[in-house]
């Protein structure tokens, strides 16, 4: 057994986190910045902050992630990251031309109080940022929140700096997906897009980090939300925010600056999340809904319909992140699956059990926060066995250890591709995560089958 | 070879690079990128090294964190680790580093696959985080019962004045059958990996190494210091001093236990791998237990040859001579069928390495082997000594960053020190050749006019690419798909890109074939579309006219 000391009995634990079932802000925040078009992401601390965030998605997205450090050693841990941020900026502009630095601090730059606005003023009085060029910047401190919350910051920190509010309301709706794969973001957009509504959606990191191999390396690939639609975001007529935990903070900081309002939905997987998607954007943009979408809404109900007696009643047990955890369990409702567990790190507020439980029932176990870990998932999945487990590469020792199937979803996944390009999100996002789910149910029913009922025909 | 290395001009191409710096970091990286020469007594040109990193470079650098509890003792399965900060140190160290491991039994601790974590919050970095460690190793040993605990400081730990140390002792004190001690590697110590590795070192030292003094059974009993067992290199070499009937006493760390690193000084011998990460160790050790030590290299099939022979003529037994000449025959056969069958093809073939504190040379070794060329190398988080030789340790001057890292000052032990040479036979050693506590850098194993980078950052990786067109680059993850977006295969010497091992003959076997499949396959010729020379069509179809 590779986790072979994780007893079934659960004891209580208050200070030690084993195996956390979240990581720290600023890699979320270095994701959310590279869905913005030319923008680097920069990390305020020291350099291995930004290598180990460099190499985490690098491992997921098998693509290039380009990120800048201000590289404190212990002089700047004591007198302060200003001259190395100060520095950095010179270099950066010099060497790697970026339209916008998205700065993010990190847990040494937050302990010693650096003040990112002041620095990033006196940049631009000392002229280190050139005509034309931005730097923002989101607290993110690693001892608060986790990678969904530091991804919901550096989206609300873009809205903080660019959006503005020109008194001229447009048709547009801004589109604010949570902490979602490349893949997704595109089903996002595609949605929209066959519908013929006026939309932006950022951050964007679809052509970002799951770009083409075509020769050439590009510094800033193609991908990514503009400044100017992020500008222009403070004129819409609504946002929609996809994800109360990492997409809805920014939504309603764009309420706060610039009137703009917000619907709430959860993440967009399955039949009903995405059909609340489409009707609240029918209804915004007062279209009719394109035969194209209802077909491919068709398609997956056609499959799951088809495919119900694999799925009805089998028993799942997931553990990731808050949003896309709401729209998995919504998946696992239309597929007529019964969710035993659900487990986040991240502290996703009161409303996320309230939310999981109106769509799994009251027999669900939701553990969040702090110690809600996956050493402790693994004790849930000990004491009450499903039939699936849901969740990131880390769930594979767990699966292994008690043969259970596996569906790899959220982040990260270091082991498998796919989820740069296949989306879960949308109709057809449903039906490829769909695919997967009976996949693993029906080898295991294949591999489990005594010889006589091995079926040829399922 | 030398016209691969000439096809560009080294100097034309440094003088190039620089201009595009601002005059201050141009000036550093004047002193960082080196065209290589080797003179008598293998002088080499001098390198600027351990330097900070510019910055808003990128850079291929960690931290201190990274090379103490990523790099040395991560791979160790039974000293239970715990992150003492914030929960993302934590969560990245865990298993990224691939080092296997393989416990005596199934019931055996294995402590790998747990990630352990304080995980700091606010209140903790306002108000200290002792108590929340003290609890945290309370409940810690309620659930794993381990024979040793070891607390890793991360960056706010340091600032917020937590005292790991102390915190140490008090619980050990509390569980007295328990050995708990602390690093204090914060990420902004020193300025890479480099420093994590030094502080590793001191505290396996004077906490871990020594405890037991019950040696394993056996004969030719030696130490490997500073192999990791990436990809299972460590089981390999392992394989191979079992076939030769000596004894591997312990690995630091590679598919390591708590037992055999506290038993370590009963050894005859250390022999070091990485030199960078562990000759602290082999220093002390020599010092207070009076065990030498020397550099080998199981990197290529040749090295290892060489290095099994070395470690047998230290011993001075005819019989075990015999035996490693038997093992290296038998397995060089095996080598050269593959070798020489890759060796067709991949003749002539440039790569280049900029990874570690040792791989970017060793690997030069087993590229040579079949046929490819070393056109620039250089090292992520080395010493000038990796480069220049241990010849140059009296002329490195200690700037502020390296201060920091404690320099333990060792004394023989009044029991346990036993020289296992006297000075007679060092002489004797010696001037047949053997260089003891010796590594003679990678520059002058290097031909003239190679490059030579410390510190190698995007840029210049994106200027070598552009002007010196190489076959291969080796590196490590950040950099790997920057590169092969180009269409260029790259190979990661960190992780091996999750296979290996590479390491020792079969390794050598593996790593052909790896280098064959990168520059052979075709696939990556696939990058260019076959309409992508032409765009515009310039013949068309009948039905047009």
């Amino acid at each position: 057994m590779l986790l072979r000391h994780t007893p079934e009995a659960v004891a209580e634990r208050s200070a030690l986190t084993i195996n956390p079932a979240k990581t720290c802000q600023p890699v979320g925040a270095m994701y959310a910045a590279l869905g913005v078009h030319r923008c680097l992401p920069h990390s305020h601390g020291s350099q291995g902050c930004c290598a180990y965030h460099r190499s985490a998605l690098t491992r997921h997205y098998k693509d290039p992630i380009m990120a800048t450090t201000s590289s404190f050693t212990e002089g700047a841990s004591v007198f302060g990251g200003q001259a190395n941020m100060l520095e950095a900026l010179t270099n950066i502009f010099a060497l790697y031309d970026p339209e916008i630095v998205a700065v993010h601090t990190t847990c040494l730059s937050e302990t010693i109080g650096d003040d990112l606005p002041q620095i990033i003023n006196k940049a631009r009085s000392e002229d280190k940022i050139p005509k034309g060029k931005f730097v923002v910047h989101a607290n993110t401190p690693s001892y608060k929140g986790s990678h969904v919350t530091g991804y919901a910051n550096m989206v609300a920190a873009f809205v903080q700096y660019f959006s503005r509010s020109t008194g001229r309301r447009t048709g547009r709706i801004n589109l604010i997906p949570s902490f979602v794969e490349p893949s997704d973001m595109s089903e996002i957009k595609h949605i929209a897009s066959e519908m013929g509504i006026d939309f932006a959606m950022f951050p964007d990191t679809s052509d970002v980090v799951n770009g083409p191999m075509d020769g050439k390396f590009r510094m800033y690939p193609r991908g990514g939300a503009t400044r100017e639609q992020i500008e222009a975001a403070g004129d819409a007529r609504l946002t929609v925010a996809l994800g109360r935990v990492g997409a809805l903070p920014a939504a309603k900081l764009l309420d706060t600056k610039c009137k703009v309002p917000v619907e709430a939905l959860d993440l967009p997987i399955g039949v009903r999340a995405t059909d609340a998607l489409v009707e609240t954007l029918r209804k915004a943009a007062g279209v009719p809904v394109p035969d194209s979408l209802s077909l491919e809404r068709g398609q997956l109900v056609d499959v799951l319909c088809d495919m119900s007696q694999y799925t009805y009643g089998r028993t799942v047990s997931m553990v990731g992140d808050p949003d896309l955890l709401v729209g998995l369990v919504s998946f696992c409702r239309d597929a007529g699956m019964r969710v035993l567990h659900v487990v986040t790190g991240t502290n996703p507020g009161p409303k996320f059990e309230r939310r999981i439980k109106e769509l799994a029932g009251e027999g669900v176990t939701v553990r969040t926060g702090l110690q809600a870990d996956m050493f402790l998932f693994h004790q849930l999945v000990k004491g009450e066995r499903p039939d699936l487990i849901m969740g990131n590469t880390y769930c594979k020792y767990i699966a292994r250890d008690m043969d259970i199937p596996l569906v790899r979803v959220g982040f990260p996944i270091y082991d498998r591709v796919g989820h740069s390009y296949f989306p879960v999100t949308g109709y057809r996002g449903g039906l490829m995560l769909l695919e997967r789910v009976l996949g693993a149910i029906q080898d295991r029913i294949d591999r489990d089958a005594p010889e006589e009922s091995f079926e040829l025909v399922m | 070879m030398s016209e691969k290395i000439q096809a560009v001009n080294a100097e034309e191409f440094k003088a190039e690079t620089l201009e595009r710096y601002p005059p201050k970091l141009a000036r550093k990286r004047a002193k960082q990128i080196v065209v290589n020469e080797v003179g008598p007594g293998d002088a080499v040109p001098e390198i600027l090294a351990n330097s900070r990193t510019a910055p808003g470079i990128l850079t291929m650098r960690g931290c201190s964190y990274a090379g103490c509890k990523g790099v040395v003792l991560g791979p160790t399965r039974d000293i239970l680790q715990i992150t003492h900060g914030p929960i993302g140190c934590g969560f990245y160290s865990w298993l990224t580093r691939r080092n296997q491991t393989r416990p005596e039994t199934a019931d055996a601790p294995n402590y790998m696959p747990y990630a352990m974590s304080t995980d700091l919050q606010e209140d903790e970095i306002i108000f200290g985080g002792e108590k929340k460690l003290k609890a945290a190793i309370d409940e810690a040993v309620a659930l794993f019962h381990p024979k040793a605990i070891g607390i890793f400081a991360t960056c706010p730990v340091g600032l917020i004045g937590d005292d790991v140390h102390a915190v140490a002792r008090e619980m050990e004190a509390k569980y007295p059958d328990i050995n708990i001690f602390g690093f204090s590697c914060e990420g902004y110590k020193g300025v890479s990996q480099s420093a994590g590795h030094h502080v590793a070192n001191n505290k396996v030292f004077t906490d871990v190494v020594g405890l037991d003094d019950e040696p394993k059974p056996g004969e030719w009993r030696f130490n490997i210091l500073g192999e990791y067992n990436i990809g299972g290199d460590a089981f390999e070499i392992e394989r191979l001093v079992g076939l030769c009937g000596m004894t591997l006493h312990s690995t630091f760390s590679g598919n390591s236990n708590y037992k055999e690193f506290s038993s370590a000084h009963t050894a005859d011998l250390n022999v070091v791998m990485c030199h960078r990460s562990i000759n602290y160790l082999a220093e002390m050790m020599e010092k207070k237990y009076g065990i030498p030590w020397f550099k080998v290299n199981f990197v290529g099939a040749e090295a290892t040859a060489k290095s099994l022979r070395k470690i047998a003529s230290f011993f001075r037994d005819p019989a075990l001579a015999e035996r490693v000449e038997r093992v290296v025959e038998t397995e060089m056969a095996e080598v050269a069928k593959v070798r020489d069958e890759i060796r067709a093809r991949c003749e002539g073939k440039t790569a280049m390495l900029f990874v570690g504190g040792s791989r970017a040379h060793h690997y030069q070794e087993l590229l040579g082997e079949i046929g490819m060329v070393t056109v620039a190398a250089g090292y992520e988080f080395a010493h000038r000594d990796d480069y220049e030789g241990r010849k140059v340790l009296p002329d490195i001057v200690v700037d502020a960053d390296s201060r920091n890292i404690e320099e333990l000052s060792v004394e023989a032990d009044p029991e346990r020190y036993r020289p296992r040479v006297g000075e007679r036979e060092r002489t004797e050693l010696e001037s047949g050749g053997f260089a003891l506590s010796d590594y003679r850098g990678m520059m002058p194993e290097m031909p003239a006019k190679s490059l030579v980078i410390d510190d190698l950052n995007h840029y210049e990786l994106e200027r070598l690419i552009e002007e010196y067109k190489p076959d291969l680059v080796c590196a490590g993850i950040k950099e790997k798909y920057v590169v092969q977006k180009r269409g260029l295969p790259m190979k990661q010497l960190h992780s091996y890109d999750y296979m290996g091992p590479f390491a020792g003959f079969r390794g050598a076997i593996n790593f052909y074939r790896e280098i064959d499949r990168l520059v052979n396959s075709g696939t990556f010729a696939l990058a260019k579309a076959p309409w992508s020379e032409s765009p515009e069509l310039s013949a068309s179809y009948g039905h047009n006219g």
